[in-house]
């Protein structure tokens, strides 16, 4: 689960790592409000679960209250990759003498959390980790002990001359562990981690993802999420149960797995159609998350036809049929249905579908094929 | 003959009187699997189906029964523990089912788990099944498995399924299928089943279904050219999957990569690996080869 950096910034917060105060605002006013009471330059940031804001120019220095004025109304309601920005962070310009990035990972391969520190932090510090994969040091913590201060030190030893700064840098990268493991995240960055010309450490920006697997024992951490920042059928999807990605296309997908779905959306591709979305309806697939599912596809107006896909292991295909039959129902489907169903149950499926008129495939490149020529015709 | 379990395997089922784990127990008995024990705390003494007898700890299962291999179908949130006290009990094989574990208690499992040299397969895994020994361990639907010749390793259920179904429609045996798991922390990975594979005399050729995401794949086609003398044909799901709205930089930063298909199918075309464009073209490509 993404969260803002707002957000981000008030865990790291209460774990004591410096920052300049700021605040919120959903409005122009209220940022122009906030910036007459932080006084001098601020910055505005877009808050948006997407990379790359300032490159889109969702991040802006204001020098007055009315310029952040200004600055805001620009910002908010502006599109960054596709999601609209609904709040903006107003922080007070800080003076910076240098940049460096602070990064905490869950690691596949080492199986742990793993720092990754750089004294060459900032925008471009992707770049950095390929070209001279040498200025950034990594470092996998024993999840068992923790981060030991002396490993804490070694680390901050690779940023700073000034001991002064390396001590307040181990004290933050503790502070940044300590952060990772009380919230759950599989991700927790400081970008930049930058020194002011007074010497002190501060961290200008803060990211944080939590590990979805947590917020199911971790309520105060669901708690985050901001419903408004999703794509509104992602969010609908999501409190339904499933897992579903918005695309481009018109070939609407409901499958179960998330392999599967994939190689469905790419079975589409191949044969000349475009996937509308990725769905997931998870293992023990109940009628009721069929029929969530095609509301939330035929809510999509550019779905012009859409394919079932359903291998039965623990999903009986009798629980999808009946959904099936339960769902048009209650609303009418107004773009042709292709049904491919296989595997646990298959037989009783049939017969459910049967009884109301609908058919089944058996084959799933066969079932595509006619997805995407009806898809093309209605098109 | 088979990769990780075989007619010698006896198994145990934890969380053998939930939900879940009852379903599949019975799939699992149904099948033909020698399941010689269940545990469920506070169930002890209880008897599965009227004959698995049930046990409070795994201790005191594997003591009576000479349990060797365990499966594991307890919630999210007590999996880890189960695999920990499997893995207290010297069991050689643990295979968890349970999707949803968090992954920094997976972070703190496994170093146990290497400590104890037994092996993980999963979490979030549909399980192996050896369909020569009737060993079916976890979910996958045992009526599309037939017993041949051909390995199969993936990191999805479903998918597998299909491809899988296809080598049994077309003929195409299979000596041991394995789901490893999608999590990003699991026990066992794509090297370690190819190298099971490469040394196991009943494997003739060997197919791998990858996923968009990490780096395992990458690894798994360099080992495949440095060490894998069998025949292998590959799969990537996700192939039309969007570029997401990444967060952060860490990701891209720790695996230098950014785990898109085209990465993983040039990994597979430079060690020589068939590559599938569909789930059906597994038929061809195995026959091109063996």
């Amino acid at each position: 689960m993404n969260i803002h950096e707002y957000q981000a910034r008030a865990l790291l917060k209460a774990q004591g790592i410096p920052m300049l105060d700021g605040d919120v605002a959903s409005t122009p006013t209220e940022a122009e409000a906030i910036a007459r009471r932080l006084g001098g330059t601020v910055v505005i940031k877009a808050q948006v679960h997407a990379g790359g804001r300032g490159k889109a120019g969702g991040v802006r220095l204001a020098k007055s209250p009315g310029e952040a004025l200004d600055h805001a109304s620009e910002i908010l309601g502006m599109e960054i990759k596709g999601l609209t920005v609904q709040k903006v962070l107003v922080v007070p310009a800080a003076e910076i003498s240098s940049e460096s990035y602070v990064g905490l990972i869950m690691d596949r391969e080492t199986q742990r959390p793993v720092f990754m520190v750089s004294s060459a932090g900032g925008v471009d510090i992707e770049e950095v980790a390929q070209k001279t994969p040498e200025k950034i040091v990594r470092f996998p913590v024993d999840p068992t002990y923790g981060l030991f201060p002396h490993q804490a030190l070694r680390l901050a030893l690779g940023l700073y001359m000034d001991f002064g700064q390396v001590k307040a840098a181990a004290k933050i990268m503790e502070q940044l562990y300590a952060a990772f493991v009380a919230n759950g995240a599989s991700l927790a960055e400081i970008n930049p981690l930058v020194t002011t010309p007074h010497g002190r450490v501060l961290a200008l920006d803060a990211k944080i993802v939590i590990d979805d697997n947590e917020l199911f024992w971790r309520p105060d951490l669901g708690l985050l999420r901001d419903e408004t920042a999703e794509e509104p059928s992602e969010a609908a999807a999501r409190r339904a149960n499933l897992s579903f990605i918005k695309l481009d296309g018109d070939v609407g997908c409901v499958v179960n797995g998330a392999g599967l779905a994939m190689a469905t959306m790419d079975l589409v591709k191949y044969y000349g159609g475009e996937p509308a979305n990725f769905l997931d309806i998870g293992g023990s697939s109940s009628p009721e998350k069929v029929i969530n599912a095609l509301k939330i596809i035929t809510a999509d107006r550019h779905v012009k036809a859409i394919l079932f896909n359903i291998f039965g292991g623990i999903t009986r295909t009798d629980d999808v049929a009946n959904g099936l039959v339960a769902a048009t129902r209650q609303f009418k489907v107004s773009v042709p249905i292709v049904i491919r169903l296989t595997g646990t149950n298959e037989a009783e499926a049939i017969r459910i579908l049967n009884a109301v008129g609908m058919t089944a495939l058996s084959d799933m490149d066969e079932a595509v094929a006619r997805v995407v020529k009806l898809a093309k015709e209605a098109a | 003959m088979s990769i990780f379990a075989d007619e010698t395997t006896r198994l145990l089922v934890q969380g053998i009187t939930g939900r879940e784990g009852s379903f599949h127990a019975r799939q699992m008995l149904e099948y033909g699997t020698n399941l010689v024990a269940g545990v469920t705390p506070g169930k002890g003494g209880q008897r599965f189906e009227g004959k698995v007898p049930v046990f409070d700890t795994v201790a005191e299962a594997v003591a009576a029964t000479g349990a060797n291999t365990t499966v594991i179908y307890v919630p999210p949130m007590a999996a880890a523990a189960a695999i920990i006290e499997a893995a207290d009990g010297a069991i050689p094989l643990i295979v968890c089912i349970t999707e949803g574990i968090p992954v920094m208690h997976m972070s703190r499992t496994m170093p146990f788990v290497r400590s104890r040299g037994v092996r993980l397969i999963g979490p979030n895994c549909p399980g192996l099944i050896t369909p020569g020994s009737r060993a079916k361990i976890g979910i996958i639907p045992g009526n599309i498995c037939t017993a041949g010749r051909v390995g199969l390793v993936s990191r999805s259920g479903t998918l597998t399924y299909e491809v899988v179904n296809h080598l049994t429609r077309a003929g195409v045996g299979q000596s041991t299928c394995v789901g490893i798991g999608g999590d990003p922390i699991i026990g066992t990975n794509f090297i370690d089943c190819l190298r099971a594979f490469q040394d196991d005399p009943g494997t003739d050729a060997i197919v791998m279904i990858g996923e968009i995401g990490g780096t395992d794949e990458q690894s798994a086609a360099l080992f495949v050219k440095a060490h894998v003398t069998k025949p292998v044909v590959g799969f990537i799901a996700g192939q039309t999957a969007p570029k997401g709205r990444r967060m952060g930089h860490a990701g891209a930063i720790i695996s230098g990569s950014s785990g898109t298909a085209e990465e993983k199918l040039a990994a597979f075309e430079a060690a020589g690996i068939g590559i599938m464009r569909r789930p059906v073209d597994v038929i061809d490509l195995l026959r091109k080869r063996m």
